[in-house]
């Protein structure tokens, strides 16, 4: 379909903007593996610290990113399933916001005024333009939902009350209303409890409910970065990897998302087994709802496999009795039409198998008290976000800014090699980090000062190895990066052949059955949110009157003197 | 839903319920359990070693901008601990590798873990949750005699 040039605009715009973000964020994933095998001896290179670059390879990858371009990818999905215009005031607004809500944040992290990693736990606090600067990004990243999907959406619903909506836009719009809900408590920890200390308008937060109020979002950001993934999954890579495939079932996939909007809430106390102050048992509790999140990626996993299978078979008829060996005709390295995409798809699927493993050995309760903290954690979440998101949304990027623009995509060569290398290098890297982390190599650290450094007491050779590994592993997963990135720029830059479309590839269903319990997303959305808010009213109740005792002053991470509180009452220690 | 579906989504949950009574039965049955809320010792702001029997310790660690009080620590092997940690500043971690403690001290709180100390050797203890500028220092250990 065309496409109105200011809309073009913004959404070549967004994807844009988010990838020139990346390329600062993945440098600094390359600085990390360098620092940490002490390759690079040194608390600081090229005027960033190790911290302030942890910090700028956690925001800009997995905040400001994912959360631009999954606007992106809603605008695209929203207005090519419901052929409906956008509003270019809207869309404006919030991509101005967006930028700015970067920019802020990012002039707080490039000049030292906010290394406090991506978690931004206090007592340590940031400058408040990080704060602020985040919640612009966040409130502009909300704006397209209510002002232009949703009236989309709620019209086309009148206009087809007989039919099912498209399974993209059913999967997009349960991800971004899953994200406004997941929202209310970090804007709850930001504005009452984070921001008035930055600001100075208070002396004292209390840092376990801080902590509490941001994994009850940090969870469910994981799915909010994960689902536009699975619905680009269901829609676009059955249809591409034969040129003409089929989704298995379109009610299992509505099934995973409806799930995915249960679940994804009541869980995040996995991210709190090892913290004082909250009962045990509802960490339980949360520990087997995680394992209830487990199922609808499970469920996906079947779906996806069964598509790919179907689409294969109806194209190679004679693999009708085949078990394994269709796997062998996927094309995994393809320059014919669309099917380089698939390259990305099948990379970040193997990635996301070995994450989905490490995800449960995480959430499993005690088990965690072997890996928290330990490098076993980006070890994982690396193959996840790192494997399958990023892997499907730079695929997507490079497949919509070549459509929008009318351009052909340039180096396609090396568009299919990327992810491939990308691919190789996020094992390696999960292997080394795992393995390592089980053996207690920390996360978070500028190991190559300490505990990898041969001249230092605390000298644990039993890291080295693992973290030379890790060192070889990044350097291919840039390289991996610097080729999708030639592509990327190359097509950005070539010069027009075609007008400029908006297309995206969409997978008919095999089985279309109605499920109408399905179609009304208002009882579900309603009991999701119910269910949060008990799960969470026993640890929030231990956070705030059982187990803590007093309040903390803020501190930067420079020193262990407090900044909030005036020197007269710290006397009483 | 097909029968290969269904089939799926059955094999997918029974897994999970055979982890999850697993994880269960560890916690409930064996005692390997993860910290929980406990309010009958208050924050403290010292460090200390306490020996109640010959094999009896107990351990109050304070985290702080950039060291653990006590720093090294040595016991008898065959010791039990019951391990209390607070921090004075922000969020520190408390990891003893080889062992199954693994703990937060958050300000304002104080977490529990028993360990008993089997081998003689050395269990370094790091800290895992960043802390400032100093955090890769962060660091002590038990000597088991």
């Amino acid at each position: 379909m065309r496409v109105d040039s200011s809309i073009r605009t913004v959404i070549v715009g967004e994807i844009v903007f988010a990838i020139v973000l990346l390329i600062f964020g993945i440098y600094h994933g390359l600085m990390q593996v360098l620092y940490r095998a002490g390759v690079i001896k040194s608390m600081s290179f090229l005027g960033i610290e190790y911290y302030q670059g942890l910090t700028l390879h956690g925001v800009i990858n997995v905040i400001v990113f994912t959360t631009i371009v999954i606007v992106a990818l809603g605008n695209a999905v929203f207005l090519y399933y419901l052929q409906k215009p956008l509003r270019p005031a809207v869309q404006w607004t919030s991509f101005i916001m967006m930028v700015v809500g970067t920019l802020m944040a990012a002039w707080a992290m490039f000049t030292g005024k906010a290394n406090v990693l991506y978690t931004f736990y206090p007592p340590l606090v940031a400058h408040w333009t990080f704060y602020v600067g985040a919640a612009l990004l966040l409130v502009g990243s909300v704006i397209p939902l209510f002002f232009d999907w949703l009236p989309n959406y709620v019209s086309w619903r009148r206009e087809n009350p007989d039919k099912k909506v498209p399974l993209a836009v059913y999967g997009m719009l349960i991800n971004h209303i899953m994200w406004v809900i997941m929202l209310v408590p970090v804007v709850i920890e930001v504005l009452f409890q984070l921001l008035p200390l930055s600001l100075g308008l208070v002396q004292e937060v209390n840092p376990s409910l801080a902590r509490t109020l941001f994994w009850a979002f940090g969870h469910p950001v994981v799915y909010f970065w994960l689902l536009p993934a699975y619905v680009m999954l269901y829609t676009v890579l059955p249809k591409v990897v034969t040129g003409d495939g089929k989704l298995y079932s379109d009610g299992a996939a509505r099934l995973v998302f409806i799930l995915f909007l249960i679940f994804s809430f009541p869980v995040g106390l996995h991210h709190q087994f090892t913290e004082p102050g909250i009962t045990n048992n509802y960490k339980l509790i949360h520990s087997l709802f995680t394992f209830g999140v487990a199922v609808p990626s499970m469920l996906t996993a079947f779906t996806v496999a069964a598509s790919l299978e179907y689409s294969i078979k109806s194209k190679y008829p004679e693999l009708k009795n085949s078990l394994f060996y269709w796997w062998t005709k996927i094309p995994y390295i393809s320059l014919e039409g669309d099917k380089w995409l698939v390259s990305y798809f099948m990379a970040g699927l193997f990635l996301f198998f070995v994450g989905g493993v490490t995800g449960i050995i995480n959430a499993s309760y005690n088990m965690n008290l072997v890996v928290h903290n330990t490098s076993f954690v980006p070890g994982h979440f690396h193959t996840t976000v790192g494997g399958l998101v990023t892997l499907v949304f730079l695929g997507m990027s490079l497949y919509l800014v070549s459509k929008l623009t009318g351009k052909d995509i340039k180096f396609k060569g090396l568009a299919v090699i990327a992810p491939w290398l990308w691919w190789q290098g996020m094992l390696i890297f999960e292997y080394a980090m795992s393995v390592a982390g089980i053996h207690g190599f920390p996360r978070r650290t500028n190991t190559g000062l300490t505990y990898l450094n041969p001249d230092s007491p605390l000298y644990r050779p039993e890291w080295v190895g693992y973290a030379e590994l890790s060192v070889f592993a990044g350097v291919l997963i840039v390289i991996g990066f610097v080729l999708w990135a030639i592509s990327f720029f190359g097509t950005l830059l070539s010069s027009p052949v075609r007008e400029p479309v908006l297309e995206l590839p969409s997978a008919e269903a095999y089985h279309d059955e109605k499920m109408p319990a399905l179609q009304k997303l208002t009882p579900w959305v309603v009991f999701s949110s119910l269910l949060f808010l008990v799960s969470y009213i026993p640890p929030l109740y231990d956070v705030t009157k059982r187990g803590v005792f007093f309040d903390s002053p803020g501190y930067n991470d420079k020193s262990p003197v407090p900044i909030t509180k005036p020197p007269a009452s710290s006397k009483s220690e | 839903m097909d029968r290969a579906e269904r089939t799926a989504l059955f094999t997918a949950v029974t897994f999970l319920g055979i982890f999850f009574g697993l994880l269960v039965y560890a916690a409930k049955g064996m005692n390997v359990d993860v910290p929980t809320c406990i309010t009958d010792v208050k924050p403290f702001t010292e460090g200390k070693v306490i020996q109640h029997a010959p094999n009896r310790y107990e351990i109050h660690y304070l985290a702080r901008m950039w060291y653990f009080e006590p720093s090294d620590v040595e016991i008898p092997a065959g010791s039990t601990v019951d391990i209390y940690l607070t921090s004075a500043d922000v969020i520190h971690g408390f990891h003893i590798d080889g062992t199954n403690v693994n703990l937060m001290a958050i300000p304002g709180t104080v977490a529990y873990a028993r360990v008993k100390f089997d081998k003689p050797g050395v269990y370094h203890i790091v800290c895992h949750e960043y802390c400032g500028i100093g955090h890769q220092d962060m660091a002590t250990k038990i000597v088991v005699k």
